[in-house]
């Protein structure tokens, strides 16, 4: 074995290694002179974008770093046989490769590596390969070292790569090269019981102590801790203030929004014990649908799908992570969702995923950008390459999602990641039951996301990037696609009782959760942890992704760590279901935490909050008709939110499992679709539909307005790609600023009325939800930027035939045009008005007769009549149309005289953003049955134009200067605004 | 206990028998005259292309047999029973280190030989995706012997897309062999595309090498059918528009993109206009196989 005198570094090899001690060899990868280098293509990309000025090219160089009982020879063969493409890479072994010959001068180097501790799936897919060609690797560790050729100084080519290649968060990025890694060798900690003397403490006492802890608690709330545990005549210990923290943070319990608030506002004074219990939720029950099977009780909301089957769906925030690490913290966004959905009843297989995003403007200027925060671009290619090789490595299809952009989530971007599952109809119930094994199995445990639960709770500043870095998760796909295979094939075994996810909180509050009915009683101490070194609190709470725990009986255990073992996943015996009701957290013999279920979960004080609310908006602009509005429907259609988002929806799989009917883009063009269509079941053409509504702009004038708008958004999406209205559940997702204001309250109370009295309206149920509060940003001037009320509503709807739905994009030439539902005079927090600085007062309303339109265009929708179908929302019926026919080979001719509503305005008729219309392409030969249809239905209903052969969009109206022939308000090549539209969010060059 | 969704093979076979019932009828009938095609299809930790891609042979009456990768490892004896052997797309392993590099090391060391013992007594290999990159770094594919050691080298790589991101969209293949029993001469398929890691990137010598015993496959052609196909016809920059290749037998294939995605005729975007063809386009290498074993083992 090597002895290696010249080692440059050497530390003590882990357990087992004994006496000897092991060098670092480094392994320098590059390719080959003249071959492209597509990675260095992306870093001069993201250099130049970052502002470095005088970049002439960017190469990439690749660095494994090993230790183990390794000499030379097995280093050169593991770097040929495993981390070299012989093809079109040369390597070396601790020295040097030449630097390749660039544009004239010498580059400079700089180094990107993970931080010792962070999860890095590269290197220990290295290490299990390396094993897996018989070597003996204990640690590997992997590095980038970039190349860069610049007339620039070396510390502005370094500042430029330390926003745009690395992140300081996770990362060290290092002039030159980096030639050996010290490999961390954490020493083994003692565990013991630590109280806490709480019972002696006052007021501010109380509030220090919580802030000094990271436990987010309020002051009420630790007297509330105080004072149970001053009548139990004891302190708590630091794992029980821990498990508290954990369980009463308002990711966890949603205090606000489930709490007592006390309303004022025009409407009158009302009082609310429960504000999502009596709005949300009480509409659920109000509608009483037998098809729900499951609602705000698991996971994810469950409804039939059939018969045989339910389908589930849930949507996440991961906004706070990823506001510090986009990549790990949108890839973890998805990923936690992902187990949701395995975590729903006794589990449910993952079918799609969504994901809706806000971003500050993609074309901020640098100078503008908070410091403490990212640049908006930066951040959103994080997020969308998180997602990205989060969601394609669990082999779910991305099928739907939305962008938004405004300067007021520069410092705080939402990310929503949403996923729905398939699930057994004997699965969706579960229970543990006293005598079950708590069994964790998955990823290891380290000391990711420690505070998570309780970090997502606070604002952030702009010392947030350095001080929460221990909450900073990156997410391992292929081990939480493991987790889904075994998972998936224990429960057909039947080998377990319940399963839950580790989500925030960890295992507290999974372990707390599941045992609540119950109680429990685990060993932390049998946790495989990733590196030694961490607490017994640590362990207990960490946020380590890929992990679940399940209620196994002690004669399926066997069999189920058999299953787990054939497929190379983790699990152990974390402890014991028991039937006394208390949760106990032990070290080996060490007691830790020893409290009552009653109090962990119903111990929470109740508090009533003020809520007030004013509506916003300003005056309505009195603006003279122009002669065109070509140039007003270019700028819209070149607008980021309302441009095209190819550039992400390429990124995503949105084929994988075959299920694919209608995809984010349609037509030969690649229009915008209003929503997804999938089936499924392989050999099965049942489907299911999903889509969504958002549009925080309403919101500054009315949330009340805004949820009702949203929820007819996400209806009618679905409906225009062919959902039963009457087979549509909902999903509530609410990201706002800090809800102590009692304005903000105010405003998600208006917000929470809305979401009721429309799922009253539609009859649509919500069957799930997630609230994000405190949504804000402290620059370091102490300005604080607040979210604005960003409530996204995502439908689901079950169908049962994929091949009766539609797409937007026009079919053929003569066909007639119909616009169904009336437009008013709506153009408050519309795009229009945003284009031109504006906000405006009238936000869309939603009227009594919208749920028979929904009837109506379903129906003929189903009945074949309809060949495309497109929902005027974002820039009104003037986007609608433009984009219905940029998506096909022809044009379309609208008669704004023809479109029926109350207002006669041009610049209403175009730009509008009335809910529950349609704009409709009906068969020619079915049009005369389609009218009749309509008219019986009593439907708002104006045959306004039909399809051109001619590639162009014309849309006329009356002539603004009085004359009695039409007059053309838009002619405009559909090439013409397929390339602003196509252009608004092109981040990349075409090759 | 109707057929759900769980990957769950008994289960599945349900739903397979149900749907394609009038043509399982008539498998089944030549079943008793002849021995069932069993295919192999691998599992590794990180495939997701597995189901749909065994419901295709499914459909054309083959037995599937989902081995996980450890399992097909530990007992490479599985391959002895088998007259063909799929790795579906996904991401072997997390493709950490490069597209299908674990997977393809682990094979290259253990199974080089049933494979070739396959493909010597007729059967098949197909790689689709993430399984195409793994055919290239075991060797198997394009099969050249370059350094004489009796093994096959690695002299096909497929590199990262020149847009270095992973790229997802519909695009036309065109097959351009005569020496495969996957794909007819001047077949047209229509199927998507979903990678980061697909550039063929090879020598001259062995593109000339390739060209020469007709191993090309299959190329991206624009929609017209002509080449060559430019950006985003040809989605990822690959060598003279490449999209799939074969080893000299015609027996193991290799290609990028998914013809199984493309296998109910409303997954072809061309759907919802009327345009799409009545028999989906991505059937035809499952097709073509499956006869070609029906012929030599039936």
């Amino acid at each position: 074995m090597p002895s290696a005198a010249k080692s440059p570094r050497s530390g003590r090899a882990r357990k087992g290694s004994g006496r000897a001690t092991s060098p670092v060899y480094r392994v320098e990868i590059g390719l080959r002179a003249g071959l492209p280098d597509p990675a260095g293509l992306e870093a001069h990309e993201n250099l130049a974008e970052a502002g470095l000025a005088g970049l002439k090219a960017v190469r990439v160089l690749r660095s494994f770093y090993l230790r183990g009982r390794l000499g030379p020879d097995d280093v050169t063969r593991a770097a040929r046989d495993v981390l070299v493409d012989p093809v079109q890479e040369d390597f070396a072994v601790r020295e040097d490769l030449d630097i390749p010959a660039g544009p004239g001068g010498e580059p400079v180097l700089v180094t990107v590596l993970r931080k010792a501790g962070v999860t890095n799936p590269e290197a220990e897919s290295a290490r299990i390969a390396l094993a897996g060609i018989g070597l003996d690797v204990r640690d590997v560790q992997s590095a980038r070292t970039y190349l860069v050729w610049a007339d620039a100084t070396q510390d502005e080519i370094l500042d430029a790569a330390r926003r745009a290649l690395g992140n300081d968060v996770i990362e060290d990025v290092k002039l030159g090269r980096v030639r050996t890694f010290v490999f961390p060798t954490p020493a083994k900690r003692r565990i013991r019981r630590r109280t806490v003397p709480i019972r002696t403490m006052k007021g501010k006492a109380l509030v220090t102590l919580s802030f000094q802890m990271g436990l987010s608690l309020t002051k009420l709330e630790m007297e509330t801790i105080r004072d149970h545990f001053a009548d139990l005549g004891r302190d708590p210990t630091d794992v029980e203030l821990e498990t508290l923290a954990q369980t009463w943070s308002e990711h966890c319990k949603h205090k606000t929004l489930a709490g007592a608030v006390k309303m004022s506002d025009a409407r009158g004074e009302r009082t609310f014990d429960n504000l999502l219990k009596e709005t949300v939720f009480q509409a659920t029950q109000s509608l009483d649908k037998d098809w729900c099977w499951s609602v705000f009780v698991d996971n994810a909301g469950v409804i039939d799908f059939d018969g045989t089957d339910g389908v589930c769906m849930k949507v996440e925030t991961h906004n706070h992570p990823s506001a510090i690490e986009p990549y790990g913290g949108a890839g973890t966004g998805i990923g936690g969702v992902i187990r949701d959905i395995l975590g729903t009843g006794k589990g449910a297989k993952p079918i799609a995923n969504t994901d809706v995003f806000c971003f500050g403007p993609p074309d901020m200027p640098l100078a503008d950008v908070p410091k403490g925060s990212m640049h908006p671009r930066r951040v959103m290619k994080g997020v969308v390459a998180g997602v990205r090789d989060y969601g394609n490595r669990m082999g779910i299809p991305t099928v739907n999602g939305a962008v938004l952009f405004d300067p007021r989530y520069v410092g705080n971007p939402v990310v929503y990641a949403g996923c729905v599952g398939v699930i057994p109809k004997r699965d969706v119930k579960k229970r543990a039951k006293p005598g079950d094994l708590v069994v964790a199995f998955g990823g290891k445990t380290g000391r990711d996301g420690i505070h998570g639960a309780t970090f997502s709770s606070v604002e952030l500043h702009a010392e947030s990037e350095t001080v929460s870095s221990g909450a900073v998760q990156i997410g391992d796909p292929i081990t939480e696609k493991k987790v889904l295979d075994i998972l998936l094939q224990a429960r057909d075994k039947r080998l377990f009782n319940a399963v839950t996810d580790c989500g925030a909180g960890g295992f507290s509050s999974a372990v707390g959760e599941m045992g609540e009915e119950t109680g429990a009683d685990v060993d932390v101490s049998t946790a495989p942890l990733k590196y030694e070194g961490l607490d017994a609190f640590e362990i207990w709470i960490s946020e380590a992704q890929e992990r679940m725990v399940a209620a196994i009986p002690p004669s399926k255990w066997k069999a189920f760590k058999k299953l787990c073992d054939a497929e190379d996943v983790e699990a152990f015996v974390l402890g014991t279901f028991t039937d006394d009701k208390r949760l106990t957290v032990r070290y080996g013999k060490t007691v830790l935490c020893d409290m009552d279920m009653a109090f962990l979960h119903d111990g929470l004080p109740r508090v009533v909050r003020e809520a007030t609310f004013q509506e916003g908006g300003d005056d309505e602009p009195t603006w003279k008709t122009k002669k065109s509005y070509a140039k007003d429907l270019l700028d819209l259609l070149a607008m980021p939110q309302i441009g095209s988002k190819e550039w992400i929806i390429r990124q995503y799989d949105h084929e994988v499992q075959a299920g694919a009917v209608v995809r984010p883009l349609s037509g030969p063009n690649d229009g915008p679709s209003d929503a997804a269509v999938i089936a499924p079941k392989l050999g099965s053409n049942r489907g299911i539909v999903l889509s969504n509504g958002i549009n925080p702009s309403y919101g500054d004038i009315d949330p009340y307005a805004m949820a009702m708008a949203v929820v007819d958004e996400a209806m009618r999406n679905a409906v225009a790609a062919g959902a039963d209205p009457t087979r549509v559940a909902v999903l509530d997702n609410f990201t706002w600023g800090n809800c102590n204001r009692p304005s903000t309250l105010g405003s998600i109370v208006r917000a929470c009325e809305g979401c009721h009295d429309a799922a009253m309206l539609f009859g649509t149920p919500f069957i799930s939800g997630k609230d994000s509060l405190n949504n804000e940003f402290r620059t370091e001037e102490g300005e604080l930027i607040s979210v604005p009320p960003t409530l996204l509503i995502s439908a689901i709807g079950v169908i049962g035939d994929v091949r009766k739905t539609c797409t937007s994009d026009l079919k053929a030439p003569g066909n007639p045009i119909y616009v169904i539902g009336a437009t008013h005079d709506e153009l408050g927090g519309s795009h229009w008005y945003r284009l031109k600085g504006r906000i405006g007062r009238n936000a869309p309303q939603v009227r009594p007769d919208a749920p028979k339109t929904l009837k109506a265009v379903h129906q003929a929708i189903k009945k074949g009549w309809v060949r495309a179908a497109h929902d005027p929302s974002e820039g009104g019926l003037a986007v609608a149309a433009a984009e219905m026919a940029f998506a096909s080979p022809y044009g379309l001719k609208l008669d704004l005289r023809k479109v029926k509503g109350t207002t006669k305005d041009a610049q209403r008729l175009l730009f509008s953003e009335s809910t529950t219309r349609f704009l409709l392409e009906v068969d020619k030969a079915k049009a005369k049955a389609f009218e009749a249809a309509m008219k019986k239905a009593g439907i708002v209903c104006g045959k306004a134009g039909r399809v051109t052969k001619d590639a162009t969009l014309e849309i006329v109206g009356r002539d603004p200067a009085g004359g009695r022939a039409a007059h053309a308000f838009v002619d405009v090549s559909t090439d013409k605004l397929r390339s602003a539209w196509q252009g608004a969010l092109a981040l990349h060059e075409e090759n | 206990m109707a057929a759900r969704t769980a990957p769950k093979k008994t289960a599945r076979k349900k739903t397979a028998r149900k749907k394609a019932a009038p043509k399982k009828r008539a498998t089944r009938t030549a079943a008793r005259k002849t021995k069932p095609i069993r295919i192999v299809v691998l599992r590794a930790t990180g495939t997701n292309c597995d189901q749909e891609t065994g419901y295709a042979f499914e459909r054309f009456g083959a037995q599937i047999r989902h081995l996980h990768g450890n399992a097909l490892l530990d007992n490479p004896k599985e391959l002895s029973r088998a007259h063909g052997l799929v790795i579906p797309g996904g991401f072997s392993y997390g493709d950490d280190l490069g597209a299908g590099t674990v997977l393809g090391t682990a094979m290259r060391t253990r199974l080089l030989d049933p494979i070739r013992r396959l493909v010597d007594r007729g059967g098949i290999v197909l790689g689709i995706c993430n399984g195409f990159q793994v055919l290239v770094k075991t060797g198997l594919l394009p099969g050249y012997d370059e350094t004489g050691d009796g093994e096959p080298d690695r002299t096909v790589a497929l590199a990262s897309n020149m847009q270095n991101r992973y790229e997802d969209r519909w695009i036309t293949l065109k097959a351009v062999t005569g020496n495969s029993v996957f794909l007819r001469h001047g077949d047209t398929i229509h199927c998507p595309v979903a990678h980061a890691e697909g550039r063929l990137v090879c020598s001259e010598h062995v593109l000339d090498r390739m060209s020469a015993a007709d191993q090309i496959a299959l190329r991206y052609v624009a929609p017209d059918g002509s080449t060559p196909a430019p950006f985003p016809h040809n989605p990822n920059g690959s060598l003279d528009d490449i999209a799939g290749i074969t080893d000299p037998t015609g027996r193991i294939l290799g290609l990028m993109p998914h013809p199984e995605r493309n296998q109910f005729p409303w997954q072809d975007p061309r759907f919802h206009r009327g345009t799409a063809p009545r028999k989906p386009e991505g059937l035809k290498p499952f097709e073509n196989a499956m006869k070609h074993l029906k012929k030599t083992f039936g």
